[in-house]
């Protein structure tokens, strides 16, 4: 074949795509536009979002002063930041000892269990908000970051992401590193946590961005401002008659950028972390 | 000796298993399964927080449900959301899938990483953004009223129906990236050959999509389905943020209902909360029983 009538026949073959392609074009501008506008109404005035201005403005700045005299930004995004994290780690030592309890040294008793587990799934959220809301007061434990945390350091997708993850962890090693004389804990410390690093990355990023972003439990738990989470803060933003559109989408834009920096520089781990696949 | 010390190593073993799994499994039991109970006794209760006393008669919370307007509605609102967003969201996420999964097609990783990208976005977030979007003084009634369709603002939240559709457009814009993932993964697992022998076979594309590809993602289908569903029988945060539930309670989802019961502004009526929130507890068990029946992969 020579080389024009190959390119003849992948012209014809881009010809064939061109209504995937007005498609796509269609749907990919439809699924940024939105984020786009929140970025370029971050800098605008109220009125310039409310008259449906689609660049960028030059009032940027007073929006961030107007923002920081009416809440304190940082306090919120710093709290936020603690709690996600705290959660994350915690979630992943727990789980992750779980889920590799369950594979590794499974037998009838543990399977039962875990099936067991598995029902919390159905657990919807809103049905266990009153208990742990009146656990979590009686315990006196309201506003801290024990009441953010407890309900979700253990969840049975998590528990399940590093079971079936742990299956490609071969038991020759455990076998090998019991002979070199390696204690239980040890295996999981020195060999078990190395060579599941991917998995752990996928489950951190999908921890800590469901706790970045959770918003019915902070907001019945962790109430006063010195506790605010950025989805409590830019929600309450929202309240009332005259609302600051330009503020309100800059308060939005800080609340979601940690998360789509996440979705960009870690983009194979989100997408692992959502699926609960790593292979 | 040497068995004895064989069994104790075991023992040891056994015993370090059980620990590996104690922490998670005790939380679970304590967080979700023993609240579950305690909502279950709670529905059969009446009064005030602090002094709950036994019902009269025992199920009075949930015959009282039968003539709670608002709780209809709620209901309604969610089986409507159920029967639009969903069934046109997953059809959209297979269609962009299946034109993704093209070998020809350029660009494919811009294309699949920009309708993928609401999903970085906090539901708090995206129900402001669309909030502001659709506000009456907004975004989308100033290109309406430019491009000359409409003469006058609509007021989108303030009017049951629109507010209705603003939320099913809003969901739709956030999960349907998220479920097209989910297909392209599904239709990266069928073999290239299938779709060769379908094109010897003389199918058209749209047949080989309709008897080929559709049946081999059955399975995807299923997860995606039972997920949204699950997904859309707990909405909460477009519900609060986005409309506020109103106008008038018309678009009001039923965990906000609930919250509204249980910790809304002079009412924290537990009893009552507790049984609303009993009954969405029996609609997601029953969904997640088939999806543990249908997605189970392991023996």
């Amino acid at each position: 074949m020579t080389d024009v009538s190959k390119r003849r026949a992948v012209s014809h073959i881009q010809r064939r795509l061109i209504p995937s392609y007005v498609f796509l074009t269609i749907m990919s501008f439809l699924s940024v536009f939105p984020l786009y506008w929140m970025f370029t109404a971050a800098t605008n005035t109220s009125l310039e979002v409310a008259q449906g201005k689609i660049w960028f403005g030059s009032n940027l700045v007073q929006n961030y002063r107007n923002l920081i005299a009416n809440d304190n930004l940082w306090q919120a995004m710093g709290n936020s930041f603690f709690y996600a994290t705290v959660q994350a780690v915690c979630a992943l030592v727990i789980c992750s000892l779980a889920g590799y309890g369950f594979e590794l040294y499974h037998d009838r008793g543990k399977d039962r269990l875990f099936s067991i587990l598995l029902l919390a799934m159905m657990v919807p959220q809103v049905a266990t908000l009153i208990p742990l809301f009146t656990m979590i007061s009686k315990m006196k434990l309201l506003n801290t970051v024990w009441a953010f945390i407890l309900p979700g350091l253990s969840t049975p997708f998590l528990i399940m992401m590093f079971r079936q993850n742990s299956r490609n962890f071969p038991v020759d090693t455990l076998e090998a590193a019991r002979i070199d004389g390696l204690s239980e804990i040890g295996i999981f410390v020195r060999m078990y946590f190395p060579m599941m690093k991917s998995t752990y990355a996928a489950a951190a990023v999908m921890t800590f961005m469901g706790a970045w972003n959770s918003y019915m439990w902070p907001r019945t738990v962790m109430k006063g401002n010195a506790v605010k989470t950025m989805p409590m803060l830019v929600s309450n933003m929202s309240n009332g008659y005259a609302i600051d559109y330009g503020m309100l989408m800059l308060g939005v834009l800080f609340a979601s950028l940690p998360t789509i920096v996440i979705f960009f520089v870690l983009q194979k781990q989100f997408a692992e972390g959502i699926t609960g696949s790593v292979k | 000796m040497k068995q004895k010390k064989g069994l104790g190593l075991l023992a040891k073993q056994k015993a370090a298993g059980w620990a590996f799994l104690t922490p998670a499994s005790l939380l679970i039991f304590i967080m979700s399964f023993y609240p579950m109970v305690k909502a279950f006794i709670t529905s059969l209760q009446t009064g005030p927080a602090a002094k709950l006393v036994w019902a009269e008669p025992i199920l009075k919370n949930y015959t009282r449900m039968v003539n709670d307007k608002v709780f209809l509605t709620a209901m309604g609102n969610t089986f409507l959301y159920l029967g639009i967003q969903v069934p046109v969201m997953l059809i959209l996420a297979i269609l962009l899938a299946q034109l993704l999964n093209n070998k020809n097609l350029k660009c494919r990783g811009l294309f699949r990483t920009m309708i993928f990208l609401p999903c970085a976005t906090s539901l708090v977030s995206y129900s402001l953004i669309f909030k502001t979007l659709f506000a009456r003084e907004g975004l989308i009634n100033a290109v309406l009223m430019s491009l000359g369709i409409i003469q006058e603002n609509i007021n989108w939240l303030g009017q049951s129906t629109t507010a209705k559709a603003v939320i099913i457009i809003a969901l739709l814009w956030r999960w349907t990236g998220y479920n097209m993932v989910f297909f392209l993964a599904g239709l990266q697992n069928i073999e290239y050959s299938v779709y060769e022998a379908a094109n010897i076979d003389g199918a058209s594309g749209w047949k080989t999509f309709w008897h080929v590809t559709v049946p081999l993602l059955r399975p995807v289908i299923v997860m995606t389905g039972i997920m949204s569903i699950n997904g859309t029988l707990q909405l909460f945060d477009e519900s609060v943020n986005l409309t506020s539930g109103g106008p008038a309670n018309a678009t009001i989802t039923m965990s906000h209902y609930i919250y509204n019961n249980a910790l809304g502004q002079g009412v924290a009526n537990f009893g009552y909360a507790s049984a609303l929130s009993f009954i969405v507890f029996i609609l997601v068990a029953i969904l997640a029983f088939i999806n543990l029946k249908v997605g189970d992969t392991r023996d």
